[in-house]
């Protein structure tokens, strides 16, 4: 472990010694040190607080949809700029989410409808620890499904394999393998070069195993994002990432990735989606923003998205019928985005259970039909190449929707 | 050192493999072996404290650990330390209650509805003056076709100052530009703060107590209340005399948590924590879950202020609203039984209905608790199998009595303490020995926390230096130990949203968490170390330390209490 470790940072040292060297050359040096930079890569998001998934992904043409949300559904398309956006006749998307038409007609984008986690529970903390630890209704599970996905390794790892934009490290990366938390790129580093070196030598030298094994993984990192951000960063193509956290986080995942320093999984979150109270003009501002993010990540990336795949998630859907103060209250099955080069997108998958009374999941919510580890498995295995699927979701056995 | 590293890589080691037996035995063992005799103090201080200050040790040495303890079980008995008093006495919104804090320090936008009349406008004439600016400027923004002036220096000023007056006002030190800026007169000061909020931003650190009041106020009134709240809360970790008191109220807010953000509770938050929580953290739990089931702040941040049951009378009457579960819900999971407590959906939808009515006089003008019988559901109820037929309030009340009585509380809030206060993952052992406490005790809070310090389990091997501080602990614990003096708290506030603990803004009704592997991550490591050296060389705004090792303060040891 620890010439592992000193070999690691010796030979970012040395990248740092060479800094007048030109951009390509050290992102070659490094590129060599890391394993196989184009392998492929995974980025999850999850969106906290559970998405109205029936006003994100629109069942126009379901009656009982409109029956149901007598003040906040979503007109049909064609009925003015606050419709619905027209995917195939029957789902729509909703109308802050314009900037996601152009993917999803170009078939890069793929949505998956009505499906989730097949626990019950209504509890925002459990639906996410359950989607995050990839066990739904199993408690004990200690670790995350994106730190289990990661393939088994060969030989040398980089520090930033699997990393979180965010001040913790989510569940979901949590586990045996290293995974980094980063805030912000330009500032994770120690400012003053005596207080490093000290910090450095302390964190390798101490027999708290668990410190230590953080203390390595953040000076790794910092080492390398200390070469990689040697020039400033533009976005390609003119992508304008939108102002905020979410916006923010998937720019430097961009970066990250362009900078070949080896990522292969990246998570960020988004919150404030447990609309109880007037949902409307909340969800409509929050959907602007996740939409613009995404399609300035896909225009970031460009070629290279060929190599990535970008699924969001949610812990749960909401109640079908709205509450009393026009919003809705914790429900079931959600909607889920899948977004890359290689994705077969321009569809909506998964069976539609109907929304009338007898259709719905306990006679309140929209009902389930495809489980979130069919989606994540096919991507653990086909995208990611990983095997072992058994040990990402123990005790469940994927079933691919066909996305990739 | 070398003994405590030791055991403290013991444990480490341990849980890493926990589950297989003799491990299990192990990490049993652990929580049996005690601290030697002259590690006690310290335990008690980094435990029971937010870390030692220098002498600490001594003070308690003293005093004998028996009484220091049972002091700090009976906060009321300590004399509060005045140069706290004295610096809490500046965020004068921490002693206003909800109505006040609407009146001074209003939304921009209800200042205008002030102007319009009707609402009652602050004591103070000069604070009158002041909002009415702001409240013009504030209009003048909102007018459109008119662009924003940049806060920057502008040309604008020349209309305001002579060429002299600016040139003043540019001199090197901040002393000087200060003692230009107080020549003005006071109403002149105030136009130019309010023309050029950020420009003077830059007086703050030198400034008297007042002008940085005024200060503060131009970039924003409202806001004021909540970082009043995070300045109060680091003060007070770092002084308060009733140490253990305020660690408990941390814990407590976090378990009773409510997101200062949403809407009202911006204005709300404060007299919940001064007066629901912090005076009952030693108390029934009962009364603490009644304080904060009618509290304005939980009614409005778990929505059931807006609960209402099946419209009764003429239909149309008032506007249609519904059930929201949303309180119901986390009052089963969250603030009592636990999700593990043996509770259907069922459960849920019935404890919402018992609590309709329970709502707020005009949240957004800071209005107290109010049970609307109108909205109330006078239907037969069923909760975890008892009928609930009492009829108005009392069935909401029923419900508290029914669930702080009821045995998975007793565990599920022993268990949180332990985590707290013991171990991430504490014996079962010690947390059946308090469930024990709590259920004999009718949930005497103060008897729980005496079980738990005189157990084993407190003074072993297990719990010495084992856990990862929260960021609160860590910065609080870092200035402690450096002897800090804190002139304002707003930098040590903003380290401590940094390391992943934004105070007052977990979104989330779970609070965080009270494992300490939550903050164990690079992020927040390069923070904390950041931080250590900034702080030992008084670089943080505000905060002088007497002598402070910054790697000391940053390495893996200090992490750990």
């Amino acid at each position: 472990m620890t010439s592992r470790r000193v070999f690691l940072r010796n030979s970012a040292l040395a990248m740092v010694g060479v800094g007048s060297a030109p951009l390509w050359l050290e992102r070659a040096l490094y590129a060599a040190e890391a394993p196989a930079p184009r392998k492929k890569i995974l980025v999850a998001i999850f969106q906290r607080g559970a998405a109205d998934g029936l006003n994100v992904v629109v069942p126009h043409g379901e009656t009982a949809y409109y029956a149901l949300r007598p003040t906040i559904a979503i007109p049909r398309p064609g009925s003015g700029p606050d419709g619905a956006i027209d995917l195939d006749g029957f789902f729509g998307l909703h109308p802050s989410l314009a900037p996601l038409k152009p993917l999803f007609d170009q078939q890069h984008l793929a949505i998956v409808d009505a499906v989730g986690s097949p626990d019950p529970t209504r509890s925002h903390f459990d639906a996410q620890d359950y989607m995050e630890s990839g066990t739904p209704g199993l408690k004990a599970t200690s670790d995350g499904w994106m730190n289990r996905a990661l393939p088994p390794e060969t030989g040398r790892v980089s520090a930033m394999r699997a990393l979180s934009l965010g001040p913790v490290l989510p569940r979901a990366m949590r586990g045996a393998n290293p995974a980094l938390a980063i805030q912000s790129l330009g500032d994770f580093r120690v400012r003053n070069a005596d207080g490093a070196k000290a910090f450095e030598q302390l964190y390798q030298d101490t027999s708290d195993t668990a410190l230590r094994a953080a203390g390595q993984e953040t000076f790794e990192a910092i080492n390398t994002l200390q070469v990689m951000q040697k020039q400033p960063y533009t976005p390609a193509a003119g992508a304008k990432y939108p102002g905020g956290r979410f916006g923010d986080s998937l720019r430097q995942i961009a970066q990250l990735i362009k900078a070949e320093v080896g990522v292969e999984m990246a998570f960020a979150d988004i919150g404030g989606w447990d609309h109880h109270v007037n949902e409307a003009g909340q969800l409509s501002n929050l959907l602007r923003e996740y939409g613009q993010a995404l399609a300035a990540f896909w225009q970031d990336m460009g070629d290279r998205m060929s190599d990535v795949v970008l699924v969001t998630m949610s812990e749960f859907g909401r109640t079908a019928q709205e509450n009393g103060n026009r919003g809705t209250d914790h429900g079931h099955a959600n909607c889920m985005f899948v977004l890359g080069g290689g994705v077969m997108g321009g569809q909506v998958y998964g069976r539609w259970p109907g929304m009338e009374k007898e259709q719905l999941y306990e006679g309140r919510d929209l009902a389930l039909t495809t489980d979130f580890r069919d989606v994540l498995g096919e991507l653990v295995t086909r995208h990611l190449g990983n095997r072992s699927v058994e040990r990402v979701f123990p005790n469940y056995s994927p079933r691919p929707v066909g996305l990739v | 050192m070398s003994r405590r590293t030791t055991a403290v890589a013991a444990v480490v080691a341990l849980s890493l493999f926990a589950g297989a037996t003799v491990y299990a035995k192990k990490t049993i063992q652990v929580f049996q072996q005690q601290i030697p005799k002259q590690d006690r103090i310290e335990q008690a201080l980094n435990r029971l404290t937010f870390g030692p200050r220098p002498g600490d040790v001594d003070r308690v040495k003293a005093m004998g650990l028996k009484k220091w303890i049972d002091l700090q079980l009976h906060p009321s008995r300590i004399a509060e330390n005045p140069v706290l008093t004295a610096r809490l006495k500046v965020l004068d919104s921490l002693f206003m209650n909800s109505e006040d804090l609407v009146v001074n320090y209003p939304e921009l936008r209800m200042l205008r509805a002030n102007r319009q009349g009707g609402l009652p406008v602050p004591v103070d004439p000069e604070r009158t003056r002041m909002l009415q600016k702001l409240a013009e400027r504030f209009e003048n923004r909102q007018k459109p076709g008119v662009p924003p002036p940049a806060d920057a220096e502008q040309p604008e000023t020349a209309s305001l100052l002579t060429p002299e007056e600016l040139r003043s006002l540019r001199a090197t030190t901040p002393e000087q530009r200060l003692a230009a800026f107080e020549a003005f007169p006071v109403e002149k000061q105030d136009d130019l703060l309010v023309a050029f909020p950020q420009r003077f931003q830059g007086l703050f650190p030198v400034a008297p107590p007042e002008l940085r009041r005024r200060l503060q106020l131009v970039t924003g009134p409202q806001q004021m209340v909540t970082r009043d709240l995070m300045e109060g809360k680091l003060l007070r970790a770092i002084y308060s005399s009733h140490q253990l008191e305020e660690v408990l109220t941390d814990f407590w807010y976090n378990h009773f948590n409510v997101f200062i953000d949403k809407g009202a509770d911006r204005y709300l938050v404060t007299a919940y924590e001064r007066d629901v929580i912090r005076p009952r953290v030693l108390g029934k739990f009962r009364d603490l879950l009644e304080a904060t089931a009618k509290s304005p702040a939980m009614l409005f941040y778990l929505d059931n202020w807006e609960s209402v049951g099946p419209p009764k009378g003429k239909p149309g009457a008032r506007p249609r609203r519904g059930l929201n579960e949303n309180y119901g819900r986390e009052l089963l999971e969250l603030h009592t039984l636990g999700v593990d407590g043996g509770y259907t959906q069922k459960d849920v939808t019935e404890v919402a209905r018992c609590f309709t009515g329970w709502s707020i006089n005009r949240p957004q003008l800071g209005g107290g608790f109010r049970f609307n019988e109108n909205a109330h559901d006078a239907g037969e109820k069923t909760v975890l199998g008892e009928k609930i037929h009492a009829g108005g309030i009392e069935d909401g009340e029923r419900v508290l009595d029914l669930l702080a009585r009821y045995p998975p509380t007793a565990r599920f809030i022993s268990r949180k303490l332990a985590m707290r206060f013991v171990a991430d993952d504490p014996p079962a052992s010690l947390v059946d020995r308090m469930a024990e406490t709590f259920r004999k005790t009718d949930g005497d809070l103060r008897a729980v926390m005496k079980t738990m310090i005189e157990s084993k389990e407190f003074w072993s091997v297990g719990a010495f230096h084992t856990k990862m501080k929260s960021p609160l602990e860590l910065v609080a614990s870092a200035v402690r130990a450096g002897n800090g003096d804190v002139d304002y708290a707003r930098s040590l506030a903003d380290q401590v949203a940094q390391m992943g603990e934004p105070l007052y803004r977990k979104l989330e009704p779970t609070g965080y968490s009270n494992s300490g592997k939550e903050w164990l991550n690079s992020a927040g490591l390069v923070t904390r170390m950041n931080f250590a050296l900034n702080l030992a060389d008084n670089k943080v705004p505000g905060v002088k330390v007497e002598s402070a090792n910054g790697v000391q303060l940053g390495s893996p040891e200090f992490q750990r209490h």
